[in-house]
C-alpha cells in the first residue's frame, strides 16, 4: 500500500478539496491495495474452480442421468420454495422487530433488541431437534420454514435496526409535515432508505438457506443441500455431488444477480451534514402491551424452546452410564479452550482478509470491486462438506505439510466465513469519513498510520461485529472441524455431534450447553458493538460514481 | 495487512504439535466414538502402540481418504459399513491384511480379497410404535411393505448408508426388475427420513408406524430413553427373507500406511476376545461381535439364531446399482 503514495494522481493530492464522489471512482486503484484485495476472492474461488472441474470429469451421460431425474425438479421446487419464503419472512420479521425496539415506546425495548440478536448463536440442529420433539405436524416445509426463519431473521434485524438508528429524522419529519401518515411514511420514505440494509441482508439470509443442512435434516425437507450430502453417502468420489453443487452455485448466482439489479444505483445520504439527532418514538398506545406480548412469544420460540431442550436433557439422569467416558471436567475444558482458540483465530483472520477488500469496495468502488465482494458471497451459498472436501483435494496435492494443520483450518474458515466479515466490515468503513483519512494524510501521516490512529478507531466497533460474527460461525461449524482438523483435535461442535448421532442427547447436552453460552456471550459483544457502529450506516451502499 | 495476516498465521502455526511419535499409528474412524476411544486407550496399554483418531461421517471420510490417495495420513480405516470397504478395495488403496486376523472372523464376513476384515455386524430388523400397530398385523416380508395397505406407515432411510446394502441384497436375491417394483411401492408408501436415527425417532415418537431400520439404533433409542418413555418395538423378518439382511462394519489397512506393523496389530486386536468384549458388553454400539467365542448384548436376539438371507459380501458389491434403482424410484 505503501506505493499508493507514490503513484496517486494529481487530483488526490491533500488540495483541501472537498471531495467529490464523481472524482473518487475515477482515481486509479492503489496496485497494493488490490493485490490485498484479491487475496481472499482468489482463497474462495480455488475450491469453488476445483468442484466445478469435478462436475466436468463426470461423464455426459451419467451426468444427464442425475440431472433430470423425476427428484431433481422436486427438489428445485423445494429450494425456491423455502429460499423465497424464508428470506422474505425473515425480511419482514427482522424489520418489524427492528422498528419496535428502535422506534417506538415497547417496554422493555433494550432486553428485547438484545434477546432478538440471540437466535444466531443457536446451532441449527440443536433448535430443528428441540422443534420435532416438541410436535410431530412440523416436519416437512412447515417445520423448515419456522425453524429457518427464526434461525435467520436476526441477519436482517441487526443491520436494518442499525439503518434505522442512522436514518436521518428530517426525511422522516418532511413526509409528515407534507401529509403523509405515519404508514405511508414508513412505506414511502423509511423503507426505500431501508434498501441497501435489507437487500444486502436478505442475500446473506437466501444463501444461507441455500446451503443450510443441519436444520433440513432433522426436519425431513428436502433441498439439494441435503441431497449433496445423500450423493456423498451413496457415491463416495463425489461427482454427482460435485455436478449438484454446480447448480446450487448457478442458483447463488441467480440471487446475487438479482439483488445487485434491485439495488440499483440509489443514493442514501443524510441530509444534514452535522451532529446527529435521534428519532422521535412512535408512542404506540394501547398496542404497547400487545407487542410486547409479541416479542415475548417471539423469544419463547427462537429461544425458549431449544433452550429448554438443552435444559430438560440436561436433567435426564442415566446419561453417565451411556456414555462412560465421554463427560469429564478435562474434556468439557479442552474442547471448549480448542472452540475458544480456533473461533478467535479465525474472527482474527477473517476479519483481516476481509479489511482490504472492504475498503476498496468503500474508496475505490467500481465494477472490479463489486465483482471481487460478490466472488466471496458464492461459496455462502455452497454446502460446506463440498468446500471442506475441495481443500482436501488442494491440500493434499499442493500444500501437504500444511494439510490437518491449524494454518489450512483457519484459512478453509476464513473462506467460508468471508462474507459475514465483509458485510460488517464494509459498513464500518463507510462510516470512518474519507475526509478526516484525508486531513490525516494532508498533516503528514504516513498511510499506516493513519490506519492506525484514525481509520481503525472509527470502523473498531464494526471490525468488532465482524470478528463476533464469524467467531460464531466457526464454533458451530463441523464439516470442514471434522475433515481438517489436527488429529485429536476436538470441539464443542464434533462433541455434539458424536453424541447425537449416538443418540445420546443426554451426553450431548453439556456440550450443547457450553457451545450456545460461547455463542451467546459473542452474539452480546456483536450486538454491543454493532450498536456503536449504527452511527452512519445509512450510507451502506455508496454513491456508485455516476 | 497481508504482512500481518501472514504473521497470524505463522503465529497460529507455531502453536500446533506437528508430528506424531513413531510408534503410533492414525485411524481414521466412522464408528462409534465412544467405543473406538475405549478400544485405543486398552490397545495402547496392551501394545504401547498409541493410536490418533480422526472421526467423521463414514461417506465423508471415504470421499476424504479417496481425495488423499497415496498421501494419506491415515493406517487404518474402521467403518459401519462394508460398501465403502469394497470401494476403498476396488480403488486400490487397501493392503492385504494378515491371514491371522482373517482367520478369526468366519470367512462370509470378510473381504472376499482378504483386503478388510469384518469386525462386527447387526441386523436389518422392523421397528414399530406399539400403540399403533400390534405384532400379529406385522409383515412377514420385506416385500409386504410396498403394498398398498402399508401406505403411509413405513419410515425408511433411503439415503442412509444401511439402506443401500439392503437394496443391493433385494437385487441379488430378486432381480432389477422386482426391485424396482418393490422400490416404487416404497416411493409410494414410505415416509422418507434422512437417517436411521430420524426414523427409529419417528416410530417410537408415533409420527410413523412402522420403519426399516439396523436393529442397533432401536437398541440405543432404548438405552438413552429407558423403558418408561419406549413405545416401540423391533420385529425380526423371518425365514431367511432379505429383509433379515446382516450388515457388516469393518477395518482396513491403508495401502499408504506409514506404520504398516502398528496398523496390523491394530487390526489383530480389534477381532481379539478381548477387544470384541469390550465392544459386546460396552452398551454403547450393540453390535454382534463377530468373534465366534463372544456373546453380544442381551438386548439382542443371539446371533445364531438370526435367519439371513443366504448371500455373499461380494454379491453385495459397492453400492453405485443400488443407488441407481433407487434413484430410478425417484427415491434418491
Amino acid at each position: 500500500m505503501s506505493e499508493a503514495i507514490t503513484t496517486a494522481p494529481a487530483t488526490q493530492a491533500p488540495t483541501g478539496r472537498a471531495p467529490n464522489p464523481g472524482a473518487r471512482s475515477r482515481r486509479s486503484t492503489p496496485r497494493a491495495l488490490l493485490a490485498a484485495a484479491l487475496a481472499g476472492p482468489l482463497l474462495v474461488l480455488l475450491p469453488l474452480a476445483l468442484t466445478f472441474r469435478r462436475a466436468l470429469s463426470f461423464g455426459f451421460a451419467d451426468a444427464a442421468d442425475l440431472l433430470f431425474r423425476p427428484l431433481v425438479g422436486e427438489l428445485l421446487v423445494n429450494t425456491l420454495t423455502i429460499t423465497v419464503s424464508a428470506t422474505l419472512a425473515a425480511a419482514v420479521l427482522g424489520t418489524a422487530v427492528a422498528w419496535f425496539v428502535e422506534r417506538t415506546d415497547v417496554p422493555g425495548r433494550r432486553v428485547f433488541a438484545l434477546l432478538a440478536a440471540a437466535p444466531l448463536a443457536m446451532p441449527a440442529f440443536v433448535t430443528s431437534y428441540a422443534w420435532v420433539s416438541l410436535s410431530l405436524d412440523l416436519q416437512d416445509f412447515c417445520g423448515a420454514f419456522i425453524v429457518i426463519t427464526s434461525a435467520y431473521f436476526p441477519l436482517v434485524y441487526l443491520p436494518v435496526a442499525a439503518a434505522l438508528r442512522g436514518l436521518d429524522p428530517a426525511l422522516e419529519e418532511t413526509a409528515r409535515s407534507l401529509g403523509c401518515n405515519r404508514w405511508s411514511t414508513f412505506a414511502r420514505v423509511v423503507l426505500p432508505q431501508l434498501r441497501p440494509a435489507l437487500l444486502g441482508s436478505m442475500l446473506l439470509v437466501a444463501l444461507g438457506v441455500l446451503s443450510e443442512f443441519g436444520a433440513f435434516q432433522l426436519l425431513r425437507f428436502r433441498t439439494f443441500t441435503t441431497e449433496i450430502y445423500a450423493e456423498y453417502r451413496t457415491s463416495f468420489d463425489g461427482g454427482g455431488a460435485s455436478l449438484l453443487a454446480c447448480v446450487l452455485i448457478v442458483l447463488c448466482l441467480v440471487c446475487l444477480a438479482f439483488e445487485f439489479r434491485v439495488r440499483g444505483r440509489a443514493r442514501y445520504e443524510r441530509v444534514d451534514r452535522g451532529t446527529r439527532r435521534a428519532a422521535v418514538r412512535h408512542a404506540l398506545g394501547r398496542w404497547r402491551w400487545p407487542v410486547a406480548a409479541g416479542f415475548v412469544a417471539l423469544n419463547a420460540a427462537t429461544l425458549g424452546v431449544p433452550l429448554g431442550m438443552i435444559g430438560y436433557w440436561l436433567t435426564q439422569p442415566g446419561a453417565a452410564a451411556i456414555t462412560p467416558a465421554d463427560v469429564s471436567p478435562e474434556l468439557l475444558f479442552s474442547t471448549t479452550f480448542a472452540s475458544l482458540r480456533l473461533g478467535l483465530a479465525a474472527a482474527v483472520v477473517t476479519t483481516l482478509l476481509a479489511l482490504p477488500l472492504a475498503y476498496l469496495l468503500v474508496r475505490y468502488p467500481g465494477r472490479l470491486a463489486t465483482l471481487l465482494e460478490r466472488t466471496t458471497f458464492v461459496a455462502q451459498g455452497v454446502p460446506g462438506l463440498v468446500i471442506a472436501l475441495a481443500i482436501v483435494s488442494l491440500a493434499v496435492r499442493a500444500l501437504m505439510p500444511l494439510y490437518q494443520g491449524t494454518t489450512l483450518l483457519i484459512v478453509a474458515y476464513a473462506i467460508l466465513f468471508l462474507p459475514l466479515a465483509l458485510v460488517s466490515v464494509r459498513a464500518a468503513l463507510l462510516q470512518a469519513q474519507q475526509r478526516l483519512e484525508e486531513t490525516a494524510r494532508a498533516l503528514g501521516l504516513g498511510w499506516f498510520e493513519t490506519l492506525r490512529r484514525v481509520v481503525l478507531p472509527l470502523a473498531g466497533p464494526g471490525l468488532g461485529a465482524a470478528a463476533a460474527m464469524v467467531f460464531i460461525a466457526v464454533v458451530t461449524e463441523l464439516n470442514a472441524t471434522l475433515l481438517l482438523s489436527p488429529i485429536g483435535t476436538h470441539t464443542l461442535a464434533t462433541q455434539v455431534w458424536t453424541d447425537t448421532s449416538t443418540l445420546a442427547f443426554a451426553a450431548a447436552a453439556p456440550y450443547a450447553a457450553l457451545l450456545t453460552a460461547l455463542s451467546l456471550a459473542a452474539s452480546g459483544l456483536l450486538f454491543t458493538f454493532a450498536g456503536k457502529s449504527a452511527l452512519a450506516a445509512h450510507s451502506a451502499a455508496p454513491p456508485d460514481g455516476s | 495487512m497481508k504482512k500481518s495476516f501472514l504473521s497470524v498465521a505463522l503465529a497460529v502455526a507455531a502453536t500446533l504439535p506437528l508430528a506424531s511419535h513413531a510408534a503410533s499409528i492414525t485411524l481414521y474412524n466412522a464408528q462409534h466414538e465412544q467405543v473406538v476411544n475405549q478400544l485405543a486407550k486398552d490397545f495402547e496399554q496392551q501394545t504401547g502402540i498409541g493410536v490418533n483418531i480422526r472421526s467423521g461421517e463414514g461417506p465423508a471420510l471415504a470421499a476424504q481418504l479417496v481425495a488423499e490417495g497415496s498421501k494419506t495420513p491415515a493406517d487404518v480405516y474402521f467403518t459401519e459399513n462394508s460398501p465403502e470397504l469394497m470401494l476403498l478395495e476396488e480403488k486400490g488403496l487397501l493392503a492385504p491384511v494378515q491371514g491371522a486376523t482373517l482367520s478369526v472372523v468366519p470367512g462370509r464376513y470378510s473381504s472376499p480379497g482378504g483386503q478388510w476384515v469384518g469386525v462386527t455386524a447387526r441386523e436389518n430388523v422392523l421397528a414399530y410404535n406399539t400403540t399403533k400397530v400390534q405384532a400379529p398385523q406385522l409383515p412377514q416380508s420385506l416385500f409386504d411393505l410396498a403394498k398398498p395397505e402399508w401406505k403411509g406407515k413405513v419410515g425408511i432411510a433411503p439415503s442412509d448408508a444401511d439402506f443401500l446394502p439392503l437394496v443391493d441384497a433385494v437385487v441379488a436375491a430378486k432381480g432389477e426388475a422386482a426391485t424396482l417394483a418393490w422400490l416404487k411401492g416404497l416411493k409410494a408408501n414410505a415416509q422418507i427420513f434422512d437417517d436411521d436415527e430420524g426414523v427409529v425417532a419417528a416410530v417410537n415418537r408415533g409420527g410413523v408406524a412402522t420403519g426399516i431400520i439396523n436393529n442397533y439404533y432401536w437398541d440405543r433409542l432404548h438405552a438413552e430413553i429407558g423403558d418408561s418413555k419406549t413405545r416401540s418395538a423391533v420385529a425380526h423378518f423371518a425365514g431367511g427373507d432379505v429383509g433379515a439382511l446382516v450388515n457388516v462394519s469393518g477395518a482396513a489397512v491403508m495401502k499408504a500406511a506409514h506404520n504398516p506393523d502398528g496398523a496390523q496389530k491394530f487390526l489383530a486386536y480389534l477381532v481379539s476376545e478381548r477387544a470384541q468384549k469390550l465392544m459386546a458388553q460396552g452398551h454403547i454400539s450393540f453390535e454382534y461381535p463377530l468373534h465366534p467365542g463372544v456373546a453380544s448384548d442381551p438386548i439382542n436376539k443371539p446371533f445364531d439364531q438370526l435367519r439371513p438371507p443366504s448371500l455373499t459380501i461380494q454379491q453385495l458389491g459397492d453400492d453405485s446399482q443400488a443407488g441407481k434403482l433407487l434413484r430410478e424410484a425417484g427415491l434418491l
